[in-house]
């Protein structure tokens, strides 16, 4: 098996399953979409972290099974699609940076990430992050993660009142009798 | 044939040296920082993103640090970085509607669900220069009011129930042309035609759109809608089957509605201009929403009259990096190509000489 294709079948396992579930339970579609809604979150935020945040959040942690590279950090390029009219065929508007790692925890839950940017090591730690969240240690993972979507949040509102104080009020003069 | 020309190695060396030295300026000056660049000079680093065709602004701002402010110079240093990196595929769509709205105007609504915001933009300033950025006065912090959180659908989609406006059509799970990886063939989709505006040359752009204006195929265009702002983008690796959020890209995006009289198949109804750019780029996006709706011209079935329809004439020469490279490669070394012409000049002006005093005996 290439390092490609166990890389494939894990992170497939991974995604239906989307915890550590026994092999032999059956899964739960709605639990599965559950699942994954929270880890396109982490990943949401992780991508959005700034390195040192990711640091941070991961040494809160206290002591957490060892990583080790599934797939080293790798930088390439995905190319962004844009729609005609917006809702129409989609067509290639241009490509992205991309940083991608994937990781393999001592007791063989992997994590994965994918990025915005060359930043290798942030990748790692977002890719050691989302591993971590497969198991035991989500709900301590979400509280690390918790002050940079605070950060992310306050950022988003304060730009948000600025735009708004840009909103055009538009009256109308009325020219002329009645 | 081809003569090898040897020599100069020592002087583009030393040319090199000293493009370097000029390029950090005098040392008693601070030296610029690609952060700096990124943060306050964001315009410059949209358009090298934009017309380089990637979306990195550490890298884009890099460039043009590199490339001394020369904006092209910078766009042909990030196409060639971008060759250096395996692509790891295609993202989903962007959805626009879905943007995190920094300025949504219409020329078309005064009063449209979510509202006009002006955002930060040169429009309605003065154009006086403003002799306090010299003095590094910091600016008065910005206004702030309740922030709107409703949706803010497109302009298109208000006008589209009605049919008054074209809707865009469905897609059938075509494949997508990509003109990086396969040359450009004439007649050329939708699709790579907007592919090659997103990338093409904003003066260039710019230039066509103006001459539709002023009669050059003639398309009476309206600003439907122009909004900027950041949509994630997303993409679904193969070994996670679920979409990824790949982080925030900024994106500018106008809606050009354009007049259109009908035909026996078709009831009257506007028609349709599309530019969407990476980063804020109000003019790059009204340019090609402009070129986009001239070069429709086969569904429309017009007549090419004007150099902004005609599709082979716009998708060849819109790309600043290859008109560039074909332009400028004319001071590299031509001695052999001249010293043949000079050759032939001067055999043709003995041939020339020897019939004129040849006529001139006959004439004697």
């Amino acid at each position: 098996m290439t390092q490609r294709d166990s890389i494939r079948s894990v992170g497939a396992a991974n995604a239906a399953g989307a915890s550590a579930a026994p092999a032999d339970a059956r899964p739960d579609p709605a639990a599965a979409g559950a699942g994954i809604a929270a880890r396109q979150a982490l990943m949401a935020a992780t991508a959005m972290a700034r390195r040192d945040e990711l640091e941070a959040a991961l040494a809160s942690l206290g002591p957490v099974p060892a990583a080790s590279a599934l797939r080293a950090p790798e930088s390439g390029l995905v190319m962004l699609r844009g729609r005609a009219g917006g809702d129409g065929r989609p067509f290639n508007l241009g490509e992205a940076t991309v940083t991608r790692a994937a990781i393999r925890l001592a007791d063989g839950r992997t994590g994965f990430a994918y990025q915005l940017g060359r930043d290798a090591a942030k990748a790692r730690l977002a890719a050691i992050l989302d591993g971590l969240a497969q198991g035991a240690e989500r709900a301590a993972v979400e509280a690390a993660l918790a002050p940079i979507r605070a950060r992310i949040a306050a950022e988003a509102e304060t730009k948000a009142r600025r735009v708004a104080a840009t909103r055009v009020d538009f009256f109308t003069m009325v020219r002329g009798e009645d | 044939m081809y003569v090898a020309v040897k020599g100069g190695e020592a002087a583009i060396d030393n040319a090199h040296a000293l493009l370097a030295h000029e390029r950090r300026g005098p040392e008693e000056i601070a030296e610029i920082a690609p952060e700096q660049i990124e943060h306050q000079l964001a315009l410059a680093v949209d358009r090298v993103m934009a017309e380089g065709s990637l979306y990195d602004p550490a890298l884009a701002a890099l460039a043009i640090k590199q490339a001394r402010g020369d904006l092209i110079e910078a766009i042909f240093l990030v196409r060639a970085f971008r060759t250096t990196l395996p692509r790891f595929g295609a993202s989903k769509p962007l959805d626009t509607a879905a943007m995190a709205i920094e300025r949504r105007i219409s020329a078309t609504f005064k009063d449209l669900p979510g509202g006009q915001v002006l955002g930060p933009t040169f429009d309605y300033t003065h154009r006086l220069i403003d002799f306090m950025l010299a003095a590094g006065v910091a600016p008065p912090a910005p206004a702030e009011a309740p922030a709107e959180t409703s949706a803010v659908p497109r302009v298109t989609d208000l006008l589209g129930g009605e049919d008054l406006i074209e809707r865009e059509a469905a897609e059938a799970g075509e494949p997508v042309g990509d003109l990086t990886r396969e040359p450009l063939d004439f007649p050329a989709d939708r699709d790579l035609r907007l592919q090659a505006l997103a990338r093409g040359d904003e003066g260039f752009l710019l230039a066509l759109g103006y001459s539709t204006q002023r009669g050059f195929g003639r398309t009476h265009p309206f600003v439907g809608e122009i909004r900027f702002g950041e949509v994630m983008a997303e993409f679904v690796p193969e070994e996670l089957g679920f979409a990824v959020p790949l982080g925030p890209v900024a994106l500018t995006e106008c809606q050009m509605v354009n007049q259109f009289h009908g035909s026996a198949e078709r009831p009257p109804q506007f028609t349709r201009g599309y530019g969407l750019v990476f980063g804020q780029s109000e003019r790059k996006s009204m340019s090609m929403s402009l070129v986009d709706r001239a070069l429709r011209t086969r569904e429309f079935g017009e007549d090419v009259v004007a150099p902004a329809q005609d599709e082979e004439f716009v998708l060849s020469h819109c790309d600043n990096v290859q008109a560039t490279g074909f332009v400028e490669h004319l001071k590299l070394p031509h001695y052999v190509d001249f010293q043949a012409e000079l050759g032939l000049v001067r055999m043709m002006r003995a041939e020339h000489a020897a019939t004129r005093a040849e006529m001139k005996e006959a004439a004697e």
